[in-house]
C-alpha cells in the first residue's frame, strides 16, 4: 500500500511547495502505516530526486522521458495513473497549483476517485478520510470526507511548515507507453517574469488599493516590499483601473493567497478582498480611514497617511533588517 | 464548430455565509444566486465571441442543478446562445458534476467545452479537468485567451509566474479566467429572447458520489486590532518580528 505524490520541478529543481507536498503525503503514509512514492515527470538529476528522502519519500518513480518536459495534463495523468495502479496506491497527492489543479481532477475522473481540490489539514482517519478546505472563496471551510478507495487531494500551497530531516530516496526509472495524443498540446510560446516572487508562493505580501491614489505612487509600495522581499499585490478596483497588472488582483474574483504577512495599503476591506486573502497568518492595516471595515479583520492597524507611514515603515524594516542580519 | 459552455450557480459575492443543521448545510435563505462570475464573464461571453464571429455555429449551456436552477441559467441565455440543458439532479460531489455533464456530452459531439476556472462557492476548480477525462479531450488551464485558427486552438494561459501560449488540437476543454473576455450585461432584446429558448431538462445519469460534505466552519473572529501609533513604525516592525514572528 502507498501513498503517491507528484513531485513538480521547475526546470530540474524542486521548491519548497514541492517539499511540502512531499511531507505532506508522508504524514498521511504514516498515519495509514504506507510508505510515500514520489513522481518525478521529465528531466531531473538523480541527486535532485534523491534528496526528496529528506521530507520523507521512501522511494522516486523517475519517468525520465524529455517529452515531459513541457506540460502535458494528459501524460502526466497517464503517468501518475500508471504509477497508482503499479504500486497499489490509495491516495495520490498534489499540489493545488496551476499543474496540480489540471492533473488531479483527470487522474480522480481515471480512477473514478473521490478529490479534495485545496486541502489545508491532514486527513482525520477517525471519522472516515475527512479533510477541511475552503470554501466560499475563503469565508468558511468544509470539512470533506472522501469514501472511495482511491483518493485524490491536492494541498493547498503554504499550509504547513517545512521541515528538512535526514534520508535519500530510492530512485528508480519508469518507463510509460505514450502516444502522440498524450501531446495534443504544443508549447508555441512562454513569457515568465523574471526575479520576483510568485504571488500565491509568497510568504510576504504588501497590497495597494485605491487609497494609493494611483499608478505613479506604487514606488513607496514597491521599496516597502523591496525591504521585506515582499510578492505585490493589489485590489480588484485597481487591476480594473489597470494601474496594475491583473495576475496581480487578490480577492473572491483574482488570486486567492495565504501568506505569512498580509500588508494591506489603502484598501478598504470589502467582503470580496477578504475573502481572497483572510487565509493570511497576519494581516496589516494601513488607511487613513479609521472607519475602513478592514481594520476588524486586521491584527495591525495603522490609521493615517500611507503615503507618510509607508516611506517610515519601508525605514524602520531596513533598520530591523540591518541589525538582524 | 459546435460550443458547450458549464454554467453554475452561485451565490452572490456580497453574500454573508451562513450554516444551518448543526454546521451542515449551507443556508440559502435570503442568499440572491448568480451564474458563476468565472462561467459567465468569461467563458460564457468568449464562446458568444465565437459565434459572433462566424467562427462557431452553435452554443449551448449546461448546468447541474435542480429546477431552482432554471433563474440563472435563463439569464444566462439572456447573454446569448442557443439552448440550454439542465441535467437534473443536485450535488456538492465534483466527481458527480463532471460526471453528469460528460454523460450527456458524451454523444453531443462538441469541439470546445469551456468553463469558468472554479467555481466562487466550492472553489473546487476541477470540473473542466475532469471533464476533459472523461470525454477524452485534451484541456487546457487558466486560460486568459482564446483564439480559433482552423480546426486548431491558440490558448494563452497562465503559468507559474508568467504566461504560456499553446497550440491545442480539438476537441478540448478550456477553464477560463480574467483576460478571455469583458463582461456584458443583457439587453432587453435578449431577455425577451431567452424566455422563449429551449431548456432541455435531462434525467441525471445514475452516478454514485464519491465524496461528502459532512459540515461547514466560519473562520475564527480576529481577537481585535492593534493599533500602532503612525509615527513608531519600529514598534510594528517588533511587534512583527517578536509577536507575529512573520519576519
Amino acid at each position: 500500500m502507498s501513498v503517491i505524490v507528484l513531485a513538480e520541478h521547475t526546470q530540474g529543481t524542486f521548491r519548497k511547495k514541492t517539499f511540502e507536498a512531499v511531507q505532506y503525503a508522508a504524514a498521511i503514509a504514516q498515519s495509514m502505516g504506507a510508505s510515500v512514492t514520489a513522481v518525478a515527470l521529465g528531466s531531473v538529476a538523480d541527486s535532485e530526486l534523491q534528496s526528496l528522502g529528506q521530507y520523507g519519500a521512501a522511494k522516486v518513480l523517475h519517468v525520465a522521458d524529455a517529452n515531459l518536459d513541457n506540460f502535458s495534463s494528459r501524460a502526466y495523468t497517464k503517468a501518475l495513473v500508471t504509477v497508482a495502479q503499479k504500486e497499489g496506491a490509495k491516495v495520490i497527492v498534489a499540489l493545488h497549483d496551476v499543474s496540480g489543479k489540471a492533473v488531479a481532477p483527470r487522474v480522480a475522473a481515471q480512477l473514478k476517485a473521490g478529490m479534495v481540490a485545496g486541502a489545508v489539514s491532514h486527513p482525520d482517519l477517525s471519522k472516515g478520510f475527512v479533510i477541511k478546505k475552503t470554501v466560499f472563496s475563503g469565508k468558511a471551510f468544509a470539512f470533506v470526507n472522501i469514501t472511495s478507495d482511491v483518493k485524490v487531494v491536492t494541498l493547498m500551497p503554504n499550509t504547513f511548515a517545512v521541515t528538512k530531516g535526514e534520508g535519500t530516496a530510492n530512485v528508480e526509472k519508469l518507463d510509460v507507453n505514450f502516444d502522440d495524443k498524450d501531446f495534443g498540446i504544443t508549447v508555441k510560446e512562454v513569457n515568465k517574469v523574471t526575479g520576483t516572487v510568485p504571488l500565491t508562493e509568497a510568504e510576504l505580501v504588501v497590497s495597494g488599493g485605491r487609497g494609493m491614489k494611483g499608478p505613479e505612487n506604487w514606488h513607496i509600495l514597491e521599496d516597502l516590499a523591496g525591504s521585506l522581499g515582499a510578492a505585490l499585490a493589489c485590489s480588484r478596483p485597481v487591476a480594473d483601473s489597470h494601474w496594475r497588472p491583473h495576475h496581480e488582483h487578490v480577492g473572491q474574483t483574482g488570486g486567492t493567497i495565504r501568506p505569512n504577512l498580509y500588508i494591506a495599503v489603502g484598501i478598504s476591506g470589502a467582503i470580496q478582498h477578504l475573502a481572497g486573502v483572510n487565509g493570511s497568518k497576519t494581516i496589516v492595516v494601513i488607511n487613513k480611514d479609521p472607519e475602513a471595515p478592514f481594520f476588524k479583520a486586521a491584527d495591525y492597524g495603522v490609521v493615517g497617511d500611507a503615503m507618510e507611514i509607508v516611506p517610515r515603515l519601508t525605514e524602520a524594516v531596513k533598520k530591523f533588517r540591518e541589525s538582524h542580519n | 464548430m459546435k460550443i458547450l459552455v458549464c454554467i453554475s450557480q452561485v451565490p452572490d459575492t456580497t453574500t454573508k455565509i451562513a450554516f444551518a443543521d448543526n454546521n451542515t448545510h449551507f443556508s440559502t435563505q435570503g442568499v440572491q444566486f448568480i451564474i458563476n462570475p468565472y462561467d459567465e464573464w468569461y467563458a460564457l461571453v468568449r464562446a458568444l465571441e465565437l459565434k459572433e464571429s462566424g467562427v462557431a455555429n452553435t452554443v449551448n449551456l449546461v448546468t447541474v442543478g435542480k429546477a431552482d436552477a432554471e433563474p440563472v441559467i435563463r439569464k444566462a441565455l439572456a447573454l446569448g446562445g442557443d439552448e440550454a440543458i439542465r441535467i437534473d439532479t443536485d450535488s456538492s460531489d465534483p466527481y458527480v458534476v463532471a460526471a453528469q455533464i460528460a454523460a450527456y456530452a458524451k454523444s453531443e459531439n462538441y469541439d470546445l467545452v469551456l468553463c469558468g476556472k472554479e467555481s466562487i462557492d466550492y472553489n473546487n476548480g476541477v470540473t473542466g479537468a475532469m471533464l476533459a477525462e472523461m470525454l477524452d479531450m485534451n484541456y487546457v488551464g487558466f486560460a486568459t485567451k482564446l483564439d480559433m485558427t482552423g480546426s486548431t486552438a491558440i490558448v494563452k494561459r497562465e503559468i507559474e509566474g508568467g504566461e504560456e501560449t499553446d497550440a491545442c488540437s480539438l476537441p478540448l476543454v478550456v477553464s477560463c479566467q480574467k483576460g478571455m473576455a469583458e463582461a456584458r450585461i443583457p439587453n432587453m432584446r435578449g431577455i425577451m429572447a431567452a424566455r422563449t429558448k429551449p431548456l432541455k431538462v435531462v434525467a441525471a445519469a445514475d452516478v454514485q458520489p464519491v465524496s461528502n460534505i459532512v459540515s461547514y466552519e466560519l473562520p475564527p473572529a480576529k481577537t481585535g486590532v492593534k493599533m500602532i501609533n503612525p509615527e513608531n513604525m519600529d514598534e510594528l516592525v517588533s511587534l512583527l518580528h517578536t509577536e507575529a514572528k512573520v519576519i
